[in-house]
């Protein structure tokens, strides 16, 4: 009972989750910034960031449901640290694996797209509302592939657990090179869940101001900032779980291993948002549909075939 | 009425991280759809017109020169030649060839900074800290040669007030090496990217006809095919002497005014080499009269954004009877809703920043007079203060009570 405390609210549960979100959102910043010719923030920023929204006032638009408004950021939070406990870090096997825990995991990282949008809507602004409505028209574009991307590699280990799934690459290393497609399937839509250039319509600063966050300000919107620097962690050890399943026996290790794949995760998604522009949201749902998604279905029929051949 | 209950209006301004300055766009929306587009300007009006008639034409230079922050030279080029013009002064060809390279290094960072501000509203952070970081050394030659970075008060009358020596030309001409360099790369990256051209293709389109019946001046106009430039058509200082290629694109959009503004920077480019390689001796600044005889006077430049003109009419005296300047942002703000209007929300900024708007330019105050009435109103400055305590009592704010100092003329 302690333990399973311990693991929920220290490690690997919010404590370390949110001080590892501090540093990748550092990590994230200063390579931006450097792939940009910028010096970037010192690595306290996004710490100094979050102390100091959490100092300030915290305004509630007058037309927005009180209770649905403030517990929106605590919901989102709560669904993304959730979803970091079945995730594996230092070995194989998460804390609670169970079968079926992909599912659940993929589940949970949609609620906080969602309680943008609530959030969004709550706030009766108008830029919030079309902030809102964009990102519930982007989740509805990227998730089929980011799904279905992710459910290929599971038919290959014909398991739903991610431990399980983790468990089986780590003994059959060469299979992840037939996942390569749904890896960068994957990459790409979760640019798209994470709100990130080019896919960071639902808040693009320069059209609609921040959209959804728009009025939220103080605890309210650090506890939403907090939200989305864990939701990049967490999609992220959750695509190195399954695309790059490199363990070590060693838990220390295997801790080590977690953080560098992590890390060359973030890089790439870094590279992919610094080197591109904002795309319009019909140019999002085009390419979501009639790229991403045939690439996840031709991935998918070809774990398939690789199963029946291989039994 | 089933359709308006699907427009909701939005408006973009005053304050809006989009525009650089105030201005405000009163947008109708269908869905994602711009059906209907308010431009708003007139926020920044600051007198200067005003201002410059209770000056002298010396102390006129300062003010003219901050018309714009941009294109600050351009304008104290019209003003410069339009007042020489009325005093019957030719100035030295050494200044004319400092007055052309000026303008063009001002080109080249304006269009450097547009390319950056382009980028920065379609998302696009990392060509726009790239640009900017570009344009830094531009500014270091301006810098270098007028002693501001922005504000380079070059012009006088009668000529200009600083030479360019032969370590500066050296200086220059490996400052444009790295430039054009770099430049290279934009206008590969502006012609080839994917989602660049994904975001500025077809939007904002201006047709042919339309550029022409709306008045489009400037990169906006050529690339529209309107071969409009007025270092060509009416060439001023020593654009006679220096080859001007005039850069147009067929392309109608955004996308068009984009890849005109690249080009031109290495046409910039060029012409700078061209005009400090055959640059001729002689004085700076010839001789000037306090005083400017009446008579009235047309000056045209043209601007990184297009033709900018001034009308300068003197009495006799040491100061203007009447100066109007019309920057060129004020030119392409005719079309801007018949741009806007059919594209979609996303697009509503960088339509925008499209044209290079330059908003504290070209506000101005106008009194039209109703002639069919026969209501010739002149206003007097005790009118004007009247009209202006009245507009704020309406809006609820009583401004009777300030005191204002009487205006000495």
């Amino acid at each position: 009972m302690l333990m399973a405390l311990f693991n929920i609210v220290i490690f690997p549960g919010l404590l370390f989750l949110g001080i590892y979100a501090l540093f990748f959102a550092f990590l994230d910043r200063k390579l931006y910034a450097r792939l940009q010719n910028r010096v970037g923030p010192p690595w306290f920023q996004p710490l100094a960031d979050f102390c100091k929204l959490l100092g300030k006032e915290t305004i509630i638009p007058q037309g927005a449901d009180r209770r649905v408004f403030v517990s929106l950021p605590v919901f989102a939070l709560a669904a993304v640290t959730t979803a970091f406990i079945y995730v594996p870090i230092w070995s194989v096997n998460s804390l609670f694996p169970f079968e079926g825990d992909l599912i659940v995991v993929l589940y949970l990282l949609t609620i906080p797209t969602l309680c943008f949008f609530l959030g969004g809507w709550y706030s009766t602004s108008l830029y919030a509302t079309i902030g809102a409505v964009r990102a519930l028209t982007q989740l509805f574009s990227y998730e089929v592939p980011l799904f279905m991307a992710m459910l290929a590699p599971a038919i290959l280990a014909e398991t739903w657990s991610i431990s399980g799934i983790s468990a089986y690459y780590a003994e059959h290393p060469l299979y992840i090179l037939i996942n390569i497609p749904a890896f960068l399937v994957a990459m790409v839509a979760c640019q798209g869940k994470l709100e990130r250039v080019p896919f960071d319509l639902p808040e693009a600063e320069t059209e609609i101001v921040s959209g959804t966050f728009v009025e939220y300000s103080g605890r309210l919107f650090a506890i939403f900032k907090m939200a989305i620097d864990c939701e990049l962690v967490v999609v992220s050890a959750l695509i190195a779980a399954i695309f790059l399943p490199f363990h070590a026996a060693n838990p220390w290790l295997g801790f080590l291993y977690f953080i560098i794949k992590t890390v060359i995760i973030l890089i790439l998604l870094c590279l992919f948002r610094a080197s591109m522009a904002r795309v319009r949201i019909e140019q999002m749902l085009m390419f979501c549909w009639k790229i991403l998604t045939p690439l996840a279905i031709i991935q998918i029929i070809i774990n398939l075939l690789v199963r029946g051949a291989l039994a | 009425m089933s359709d308006n209950s699907k427009r909701i209006t939005i408006p973009i301004g005053p304050q809006h991280p989009a525009l650089k300055e105030p201005g405000c766009f009163t947008i109708t929306l269908e869905g994602e759809k711009v059906v209907n587009a308010v431009v708003g300007v007139g926020y920044n009006h600051r007198g200067l017109e005003k201002a410059c008639e209770s000056r002298t034409y010396i102390q006129d230079l300062y003010i003219i020169e901050r018309v714009c922050g941009i294109c600050s030279h351009t304008h104290s080029t019209a003003f410069c030649q339009g007042v020489e013009e009325l005093v019957g002064v030719e100035i030295s060809p050494r200044a004319k060839f400092i007055r052309v390279i000026m303008a063009e290094l001002e080109r080249l960072h304006s269009h450097l900074l547009w390319l950056g501000v382009a980028a920065h509203e379609i998302g696009f952070d990392t060509l726009f800290m790239y640009s900017w970081r570009d344009r830094e050394l531009v500014l270091d030659m301006l810098a270098m040669l007028g002693g501001n970075r922005v504000n380079y008060g070059i012009n006088t009358l009668g000529g200009v007030r600083r030479d360019i020596t032969p370590e500066m030309k050296e200086l220059i001409h490996k400052t444009l090496n790295i430039v054009e360099e770099q430049n290279k790369y934009y206008i590969d990256l502006a012609l080839h990217e994917t989602t660049l051209a994904a975001r500025l293709s077809g939007i904002g389109k201006l047709s042919h006809e339309d550029a022409i019946k709306y008045g489009a001046v400037g990169p906006v106009a050529r690339a529209s095919m309107v071969k409009d430039d007025i270092r060509v058509s009416e060439p001023y200082a020593a654009y006679d002497q220096i080859p001007v290629k005039v850069v147009t694109d067929d392309h109608c959009d955004v996308f068009g005014r984009a890849v005109v503004r690249v080009l031109e920077i290495m046409e910039s480019i060029s012409m700078i080499r061209f005009a400090l390689d055959n640059m001729p001796d002689g004085d700076l600044a010839v001789k000037f009269p306090r005083k400017v005889p009446a008579g009235e006077v047309f000056s045209r430049t043209e601007a990184p954004r297009g033709e900018d003109t001034h009308y300068i009419r003197g009495n006799g005296t040491d100061k203007p009877d009447r100066v109007r300047v019309r920057a060129a942002s004020e030119a392409n703000w005719h079309g801007m809703q018949h741009m806007l209007e059919g594209d979609y929300l996303a697009d509503v900024p960088i339509i925008i920043a499209a044209i290079d708007p330059c908003y504290s330019c070209t506000d101005r105050a106008f009194i039209v007079k109703d002639l069919d009435h026969g209501d010739q109103r002149v206003w007097d400055w005790q009118s004007l203060k009247r009209y202006s305590v009245d507009w704020y009592k309406k809006r609820g704010f009583d401004a009777s009570k300030i005191k204002l100092a009487e205006r000495r003329i």
